[in-house]
């Protein structure tokens, strides 16, 4: 069990700097989800901490020690990752063994620790087995396996779900997370699928271009995006952007407010409404139309050629492409955004 | 499945397979033919008739001293060749691989040596280990040891060791190196994180996922020995002194051509041929199954 803080992490490959100085702080026990696109940095920052990769500058706490100097195998930490990295010549039991038998640990007891760790991974039928007559999943789990039975003090998970197939990775998903909360191990978890961002962490990093865009807890990240970076990556289908400078005239007839120094207006899906022509913020042309079951997706395209999707909770929409409707806002539901994409300061 | 080709005309296949037909029966059903029917002669010192003599050849040849040492000498000469190529070619290409700048011109240095032809190959060895203008000879000396492979048989057979390993090394080389790099990085790392150190990484995860990669050269190093390095012996040696480096293939070829004993030369070969069937089946056997795990 440790903490773990970051202290303006930054990477370079020759002249090339990919993360630009990243802070955090990960309390003991806490998941903290690491999301982004691919290259945003997310998985050299993971392999920083795990000692794979070495730093540039600033430094990595783990439980107070400084290990920025450290080998991996002094870190005290456990990984698991996207291609499980099993020893194809080992059985299961010894894959998961592995590490304890370094560690010097006596045969009964690593024995017993294997045994309590496959039947809490339901992995007791597999022991013998060599890896590749497992299937996904159960890699998976022999992974996972090899990680806890060393107890380490933070677990280190490199887009561990990205292998398998989508039902199993829902299923996964919730066992990673149970697993975690009964183990109490402070976790760093990569991944760039932003649902499992959202379900996973506790609080979540969302890193584009070597930067951390924002730190907080998935609705605070969802509800309060600090950049257009994060209100387009966290949420899909993703927030809508809109010209200020259109809106202006509108938004300055419901009164004086924040949205006045705002280059770009961003809106969630869920909050546009469908409102009769000219009434709204804005009209525009229905260009298809997704229907999910559940709710339904309105595909609009504004005069001005953007595009603007609307969720409906209405699983039965009766409007049809091409047709016009007007658009509104919910009320508290809009952000404003500078020209650097940077979330405009709240003024009420 | 495999689908079958079906030919509208009959002798088409047979056509299109003729070509490595004859090269087969000419190049080795005809001389293995020839190598088995002159065994069982022997032929007059003029060489104006022969004999028939049956298995004499092979009698006379396993009771033959100097024949069986000549056992002992290719088992030790190939023990050692690939010893020595394999474990100084895995070395090399485990320090390869962690190379990360400039990796390039390292590996085609290293792979240079396998351009150079084995009698070529022997003749810069013996020009470095002539005993009276050798530049070894001449450092051993300033240490107090007396170089002359000419006169010693075990400095002989080290030095036709040394060259003949030299030679190989480029070829073990590359595999060992595309074997080290098929191995996943993140397998490597998880064994790093798990609290392996370098030499414990490489005994316990890299050199049993190498068995395959190590079994195959095994067996080509061992063919390499017993019937590639003749040319690496003629040049330094000639098989002596006193026969101390004539290995098998050496033999067939003074006993055949130099002492124009064409019978006992041609029985050795046929020794020979079942030699390397042999080592055909184990190979068959055991690579094409791969080593697995």
């Amino acid at each position: 069990m440790a903490e773990i803080a970051l202290r303006d992490i930054r990477k370079s490959y020759g002249p090339t700097e990919v993360i630009h100085g990243v802070s955090a702080d990960i309390a003991d026990g806490e998941l903290i989800v690491i999301v982004g696109p691919s290259g945003c940095g997310k998985s050299t920052l993971l392999r920083m901490v795990a000692g794979l990769e070495t730093v540039t500058a600033g430094s990595i706490a783990i439980g107070g020690r400084v290990v920025n100097d450290l080998e991996p195998r002094e870190r005290d930490i456990a990984m698991v990752f996207q291609n499980y990295a099993l020893y194809p010549h080992m059985s299961v039991f010894d894959n998961m063994a592995y590490g304890l038998k370094i560690a010097g640990i006596s045969k009964s007891d690593i024995a017993a620790k294997v045994n309590d760790a496959a039947r809490m991974l339901e992995l007791e039928p597999y022991l013998a087995r060599k890896p590749r007559q497992l299937s996904g999943g159960q890699r998976q789990r022999v992974a996972m396996g090899r990680a806890i039975v060393r107890s380490p003090s933070a677990f280190l998970f490199d887009e561990p779900l990205s292998n398998l197939d989508a039902k199993l990775r829902v299923q996964m998903r919730l066992e990673i997370k149970a697993l975690q909360r009964k183990l109490g191990v402070t976790s760093l978890y990569v991944t760039h699928d932003q649902v499992e961002a959202m379900t996973l962490a506790d609080r979540m990093i969302v890193m584009n271009e070597g930067v951390a865009e924002q730190i907080g807890t998935p609705l605070e990240v969802y509800n309060n995006p600090a950049t257009t970076f994060v209100a387009g990556f966290i949420g899909s289908p993703p927030m809508n952007f809109l010209d200020a400078e259109r809106l202006r005239s509108v938004l300055a007839r419901q009164g004086p407010n924040r949205l006045d120094r705002a280059v770009t207006i961003g809106i969630r899906p869920e909050h546009v409404e469908r409102t009769t022509v000219g009434n709204g913020l804005l009209d525009a042309t229905v260009a298809f139309i997704e229907a999910l079951g559940a709710e339904t997706l309105l595909h609009l395209k504004t005069d001005a050629g953007e595009t603007v999707v609307v969720r409906s909770a209405n699983p039965e929409e009766t409007v049809r492409p091409g047709e016009r409707i007007g658009l509104k806002a919910v009320p508290d539901h809009l952000f404003a955004y500078d020209a650097d994409g940077r979330r405009v300061a709240s003024e009420d | 499945m495999q689908k079958r080709v079906t030919f509208n005309n009959k002798w088409l296949p047979y056509l299109l397979l003729a070509p490595q037909i004859v090269v087969t029966i000419v190049f080795f059903f005809w001389p293995a033919g020839q190598a088995i029917y002159q065994s069982a002669f022997i032929p007059d010192p003029f060489g104006l008739s022969t004999q028939f003599v049956g298995l004499g050849n092979f009698e006379f040849l396993l009771s033959d001293p100097y024949y069986l040492s000549s056992f002992g000498t290719t088992a030790i000469f190939s023990f050692f060749v690939t010893l020595i190529s394999m474990s100084f070619a895995l070395w090399l290409a485990v320090m390869t691989d962690r190379v990360i700048k400039g990796s390039g011109p390292y590996r085609t240095l290293l792979v240079w040596p396998y351009a150079v032809a084995p009698a070529i190959a022997g003749v810069l060895w013996l020009f470095m280990f002539n005993p009276s203008i050798g530049i070894l000879p001449w450092y051993l000396a300033q240490v107090g040891y007396d170089w002359n492979h000419t006169l010693n048989g075990g400095e002989a057979m080290t030095l036709v060791i040394l060259a003949a390993a030299w030679k190989q090394i480029s070829y073990n080389f590359l595999f060992f190196l595309a074997g080290l790099q098929s191995i996943p990085r993140s397998v490597i790392e998880a064994a790093a994180i798990d609290g392996a150190s370098f030499w414990k990484r490489f005994r316990t995860i890299v050199f049993p996922l190498l068995a395959p990669t190590t079994f195959f050269l095994l067996v080509v190093n061992v063919v390499y020995a017993f019937f590639e390095t003749f040319g690496v012996i003629h040049t330094i040696t000639a098989g002596g002194p006193q026969q101390s480096t004539t290995i098998l293939v050496y033999k067939v070829y003074a006993d055949g051509f130099v002492g124009q004993d064409l019978g006992s030369s041609a029985a050795q070969s046929v020794i020979l041929l079942i030699i390397v069937g042999l080592l055909t089946v184990v190979q068959f056997r055991y690579i094409e199954r791969r080593v697995h795990y």
